[in-house]
């Protein structure tokens, strides 16, 4: 920064005390948004006669490993759902981004004979849906798909959004001539696609994949609608219905169970808030770096033609 | 559109016939967009035909056939589902619970993303303002069943950490899930608190990239503070607030299922009527046993709805401010 810049800036600053409420502001706000990470982590290694007698505590008074440890004899159950979800995450994210930047592609080109409809194709989703039940109908009656990872995976892989981000981005950055010239040596629109366009599009993928990826990885309503085999749930599912079973039986005492069952059934509060961990902790770990590829897509996304 | 900019470049209309004929290209083109043509047709237009089941009641045909041939010989219904639903009890709560939330939550998180935009924007210290996006940004990525933990553990009375502090300082514990009184604001809260980073970063996003001359001439001028967001920054970010108006506008009848459903923990009667929206209303009714075309009925009245707004929002924007309109 040159000093010119830098006087420059001085002039036009905020006053210091006003920055130091600012600074004051925010640090609260972006305390309230993390702290709950940090009580649920806390009652995760909270021993669990302590949360009996004193309730939840931010500093536990007993320490123990018991929640990660039964997670760990229950590894069988854990790991099981976690590779639901890796699969489901991986494949997911594949299909998504290979359906969205290749239909992005198709519509970005301005020669394509049938490119008014498919403008049109792309723009009524948009604004009409057939509503939550239809869909229902449609992934469980008409394709079937009850109990399969398939619908988990189709029915969130494209979207006429992130299709619009595509074309957009391959608009106004990928150049024509490139692609003229690719058609001149006899490449073929696919090989067009996948070898020149795919490779200098790295940014686009990026923010397609990211939103797939978070999307599928938090994803719990699909398979609490498509999923009822216990042996294909993924790690979101695994917590809702620990949650299910207890409200189920909070709002039944009598549901059939004895106190025996019901103890045995029922997961330590302590187990529940650690598989929750088990869930944060990868998108805790992963999401400062690809934040830019979110704001990046949202302001590609934004850009009219 | 397209036209002009052609000729505007020149040579190409005289070499090319007006009406271009079918080329290898356009089949490759096709081939290429097949896959994501017929997902499409499949998960987004075959839905739409969803709205027979709306007008017919669904009965199971003898000899079990499929889903679309009990349907087609099911009777026609008329406008009967609609009637059923118009005038049950919920259909006015479900209106008023989705409209009035959605109508919160655009005020309080717009003022919110662009106040905090604005903050951000002129914080001197860039790195501790970098800091502060990222961790804002966290409940973003957070599903809202690990927010429903969260919540939990603030708010189950016997053991959570509210009720810990108030017993501490003396009071007596809140029954929290059975108390409707507090869920509004508990709801509008989390939905403030989930979105805030994502509003604040995007709208940052458009005020980082306005020319910084504009400020240094106002400076020169004698603008303040105060008068260069007004004069500058706001009418700069007009654009991108209009677009997320709109689309928001587009979501008036539809609510966040999670944060209606999963947060108060699984809906108890309770808060029925605090926290139905039209969403956890189908839902619901599909997992139970209702008639399948009374809930159809419900969900293509929110769709119908959903578009409509979208596109008077749309409208009035566009006689408003042309320049803006999304559509």
């Amino acid at each position: 920064m040159t000093s010119k810049e830098k006087s420059g800036q001085s002039l036009n600053q905020i006053k210091t005390s006003t920055n130091i409420v600012f600074n004051v502001v925010f640090l609260i706000l972006a305390v309230l948004c993390v702290i709950p990470l940090l009580f649920v982590f806390s009652i995760s290694i909270t021993d669990e006669e302590a949360i009996r007698a004193n309730g939840y505590q931010l500093i536990p008074q007993a320490l123990s490993s018991s929640a990660y440890n039964f997670l760990w004899n229950e590894r069988m159950t854990i790991l099981r759902a976690a590779f639901m979800s890796v699969l489901v995450t991986v494949v997911g994210t594949i299909i998504s981004i290979a359906l969205n930047t290749s239909m992005g592609y198709v519509v970005s080109r301005r020669n394509f004979k049938l490119k008014t409809i498919y403008t049109w194709l792309i723009f009524i989703p948009m604004v009409f849906n057939g509503g939550m039940l239809a869909s229902y109908v449609v992934v469980n009656n008409i394709l079937g798909l009850n109990n399969s990872i398939w619908a988990l995976i189709l029915p969130l892989a494209c979207s006429a959004f992130s299709v619009t981000i595509c074309r957009t981005f391959f608009r106004t950055t990928v150049p024509d001539s490139i692609i003229e010239s690719a058609k001149i040596d006899g490449a073929g629109q696919f090989r067009i696609w996948s070898q020149i366009v795919l490779p200098i599009s790295k940014p686009v993928m990026a923010t397609i994949g990211m939103f797939a990826a978070f999307g599928y990885w938090n994803d719990w309503f699909q398979a609490s609608l498509y999923i009822q085999d216990t042996k294909k749930q993924t790690l979101q599912s695994l917590l809702n219905n620990m949650q299910k079973n207890i409200e189920y039986i909070a709002n039944n005492p009598y549901g059939g169970l004895s106190l025996q069952q019901y103890k045995l059934s029922m997961p330590t509060e302590s187990v529940r808030m650690a598989i929750a961990i088990v869930i944060i902790v990868p998108i805790a770990c992963t999401y400062p770096f690809f934040q830019k590829y979110f704001i990046s897509g949202l302001t590609i996304g934004s850009v009219k033609e | 559109m397209e036209m002009k900019k052609t000729l505007a470049g020149g040579k190409t209309p005289s070499v090319k016939p007006r009406k271009k004929r079918w080329s290898k290209d356009d089949t490759e083109l096709f081939l290429l967009s097949l896959p994501t043509l017929l997902w499409f047709l499949i998960f987004s237009y075959l839905p739409m035909f969803g709205i027979i089941i709306a007008f017919k009641v669904y009965k199971l045909s003898p000899g079990g056939h499929g889903f679309i041939y009990n349907l087609l010989h099911s009777e026609w219904a008329g406008i009967g589902n609609f009637k059923y639903f118009f005038t049950s009890n919920s259909f006015s709560m479900l209106l008023r619970n989705t409209i009035l939330y959605n109508i919160a939550f655009i005020i309080i998180s717009a003022s919110v993303a662009v106040g905090g935009a604005l903050m951000l924007s002129n914080m001197r210290n860039k790195r501790g303002s970098k800091v502060y996006q990222t961790m804002m940004f966290l409940p973003y990525f957070m599903s809202w069943v690990v927010i429903s933990y969260f919540v939990y553990a603030l708010l189950t009375p016997e053991r959570g950490y509210v009720n810990g502090i108030i017993r501490a300082m003396g009071g007596e514990g809140i029954m929290w899930y059975q108390e409707p009184k507090y869920w509004p604001f508990i709801i509008i809260f989390l939905n403030t608190w989930k979105g805030m980073g994502y509003g604040m970063v995007l709208y940052l996003a458009s005020i980082t990239g306005i020319d910084p001359s504009l400020y240094e001439a106002a400076v020169m001028d004698g603008a303040t503070k105060a008068q260069q967001a007004r004069h500058i920054t706001l009418p700069a970010i007009k654009p991108v607030f209009i677009m997320m108006l709109i689309l928001d506008c587009g979501k008036i009848f539809n609510s966040d299922f999670g944060l209606f459903f999963q947060v108060t923990g699984q809906l108890p009667a309770s808060l029925y009527t605090t926290a139905s929206t039209f969403d956890t209303f189908i839902y619901m009714s599909i997992q139970s046993s209702s008639p399948i075309g009374q809930t159809a009925a419900a969900s293509f009245f929110q769709a119908i709805c959903s578009c409509g707004t979208i596109l008077l929002a749309n409208w009035v924007v566009s006689k408003l401010d042309n320049e803006n309109r999304i559509i």
